[in-house]
């Protein structure tokens, strides 16, 4: 048996003949923290509902832990879903809807009250056993969607847009914390966001959906920093995308210029697109650069600036955390570790 | 200020209208007139009410009225679950032709009943046809209870409906993902949130079917069969208001007693998500 416990084959999934998850492939291995990235509309919730089992696929198949489960209603699937609007019933306590599931798998009443405060304990809200949900702030209710969902110790906990509707700071409270309960409880978590920053935070493994196909799979700095098309690398961070021709290995040409660089492979004299992040670029004295240019706008960003520099007929964003003044001229500097290229898309 | 001032016409309609009327009812409920057209106070006309053969009357009325509700009940909740469940691009033409029948007049609707109940009506036509023996159909308290349940049901399903139509979708998914099968999911999740809906749907098909005095009118004849057709009988033939009067505050606080008791029952922690229509 493969440690893949969750497995999609040759996915799609249509609404009234109109794809919206095309042909897709993926897997979960275990104990994996696995986010599904994307723009609205890119099908990332659809191929959660579906490993859920509240849709089911066009064609394809899915498994679970090797068996197929294309077709399970979702109430047989040993695996819980954190909603995104919490979806926690109001006509019920916390206690009542954290002992939801226990109570449908006729756990006695010790092993529930047991079980409904450790969880408590899990998600730091002991002692609201009998407050009505209403009486909850959105931070405390997405916790107690958390507990209803892990109390019954699914295999897979799947989460759509979990802190969407929380506030920044509590956001990235609740990211570490889930963080650090998905690690000490080993239970395999898919993650569902549009948010790029909380998916590199968080993931083990990152798919890059758009458009119902997916772009990239793989890990949060391979993502980051080996984007495989213009899609991946513009969604992922801020970056400058340009059109270059991979002279042969380890020699690429942009911007009128050769560069040396670390990528081979592509063949010699391919049209490829070169990736370059905005903090790779380094501000030098224009005699010194690789490519000179003039700072046509400066934004303030919190911890950098944000500029916009015009060299020949392109603009280059570029981040730094020191500030050139508007009208400057300066020279733009490249080591080859900051060059990626991607081959050319279609 | 303004809206004090604004608040204005509508006081006084509530004041003259509703308010007046109830007194004036109460006032000729409590009081005789002697010869010389003197008013004296008394609890004769309640005492009356409390004969024998009114009480009958009362309880056949609470009777028939509570099964018609039951049988509302019964069939306009999964009636309202279809309603809700169906594809949005029939559905608004189904919830019309729902309602459609109420943009006619009641006591039409109620006379088509008497033409296919009559002993020349169409039932007894098709009977007949297959050398059936002929029924009695109209002038029973099946018939009443029919008019009952035809003219009403609207007022339950309608109710019930609008409450399955808001329901958040993602509670039945997270009842089904904690491992609910359907019949735990509606049992534990949409009955209980729901239950707003059946509490108006039923005051709405209770309170017209308790006080009705036309549908027992026209399908069961012109006795006292219904404390509604008692009311109707003090006031229009009997002429004596004042019992009239009695008989009709007897029935208002019977209906506002059981309004108490259901707003208690749908008190129990629905009340904030709850959909009332009353």
């Amino acid at each position: 048996m493969s440690d893949k416990i969750v497995k999609g084959l040759n996915i799609t999934k249509e609404y009234n003949g109109v794809p919206v998850v095309k042909n897709i492939d993926f897997w979960v291995k275990k104990n994996q923290f696995l986010t599904i990235l994307g723009p609205s509309g890119c099908g990332k919730t659809t191929t959660l509902r579906m490993i859920a089992g509240f849709e089911t696929p066009t064609t394809g198949q899915l498994f679970f832990e090797g068996k197929d489960i294309t077709n399970t209603p979702p109430y047989m699937r040993q695996i819980n879903t954190v909603f995104q609007k919490y979806a926690l019933f109001p006509h019920m306590n916390i206690y009542e809807n954290i002992a939801f599931g226990l109570r449908i798998n006729k756990l006695n009443e010790k092993e529930i009250a047991s079980k409904v405060s450790k969880m408590l304990e899990l998600v730091n809200l002991s002692g609201f056993e009998k407050r009505s949900i209403h009486s909850l702030s959105g931070g405390q209710q997405q916790r107690i969607a958390i507990a209803r969902a892990l109390v019954n110790e699914p295999k897979v906990l799947l989460l759509d847009e979990p802190l969407g509707a929380l506030d920044l700071k509590l956001r990235k409270e609740m990211q570490i914390e889930l963080k650090n309960m998905q690690r000490e409880l080993g239970i395999t978590f898919v993650y569902v966001t549009h948010d790029q920053e909380e998916a590199l935070t968080m993931s083990d493994k990152i798919i890059i959906m758009n458009h119902g196909e997916i772009q990239q799979i793989g890990s949060p700095t391979d993502i980051y920093n080996e984007p495989e098309n213009a899609f991946v690398a513009d969604f992922i961070g801020e970056s400058n995308i340009l059109e270059g021709i991979m002279i042969r290995d380890y020699l690429v040409q942009f911007a009128e210029r050769d560069f040396t660089c670390v990528d081979k492979g592509f063949g010699d004299n391919t049209p490829i697109e070169v990736v370059i992040r905005p903090e790779d670029i380094k501000l030098v004295a224009p005699e010194e650069g690789l490519l000179k240019g003039i700072v046509k706008s400066v934004v303030f960003k919190g911890v950098h600036y944000e500029m916009l520099v015009k060299e020949a007929d392109r603009t280059w964003m570029i981040h730094s955390t020191t500030m050139e003044q508007e009208g400057t001229h300066v020279g733009l500097m490249l080591t080859p570790d900051d060059i990626h290229i991607m081959s050319k898309e279609g | 200020m303004l809206k004090k001032l604004a608040s204005g016409p509508y006081l006084f309609w509530i004041a003259m209208f509703i308010i007046v009327p109830i007194l004036m009812i109460l006032f000729f409920s409590m009081v005789t007139v002697e010869s010389d057209g003197s008013y004296t106070f008394t609890v004769s006309n309640y005492v009356r009410a409390f004969d024998p053969i009114y009480v009958t009357v009362l309880l056949r009325s609470l009777k028939i009225a509570v099964q018609a509700t039951l049988i509302c009940l019964v069939l306009g909740y999964p009636m309202a679950m279809i309603l809700a469940k169906m594809d949005p691009r029939y559905r608004t033409t189904a919830v019309m032709l729902f309602v459609v029948p109420m943009w006619m007049n009641f006591l039409l609707r109620t006379y088509a009943w008497m033409t296919i109940l009559g002993k020349n009506g169409v039932l007894n036509g098709i009977l007949s046809f297959f050398g059936l023996p002929q029924m009695t159909f109209l002038y029973s308290e099946g018939a009443v209870l029919l008019g009952m349940v035809y003219n009403f049901l609207p007022f339950m399903v309608l109710p019930i409906y609008t409450v399955l139509m808001k329901m958040d979708k993602s509670l039945i998914e997270a009842a089904e993902d904690l491992g609910g099968n359907k019949k735990t999911v509606f049992t534990k999740v949409v009955l209980p949130l729901s239950l707003p809906g059946i509490l108006s749907g039923v005051s709405m098909v209770f309170m017209p079917a308790v006080s009705t005095f036309v549908i027992s009118n026209l399908l069961y004849g012109g006795q006292y069969m219904l404390v509604g057709n008692l009311i109707e009988q003090q006031f229009l033939v009997v002429n004596d208001w004042h019992f009239g009067s009695a008989v009709a505050m007897i029935l208002m606080l019977l209906i506002l007693v059981s309004m108490a008791v259901m707003n208690k029952l749908g008190g129990s922690g629905v009340e904030e998500k709850g959909v009332n229509l009353w």
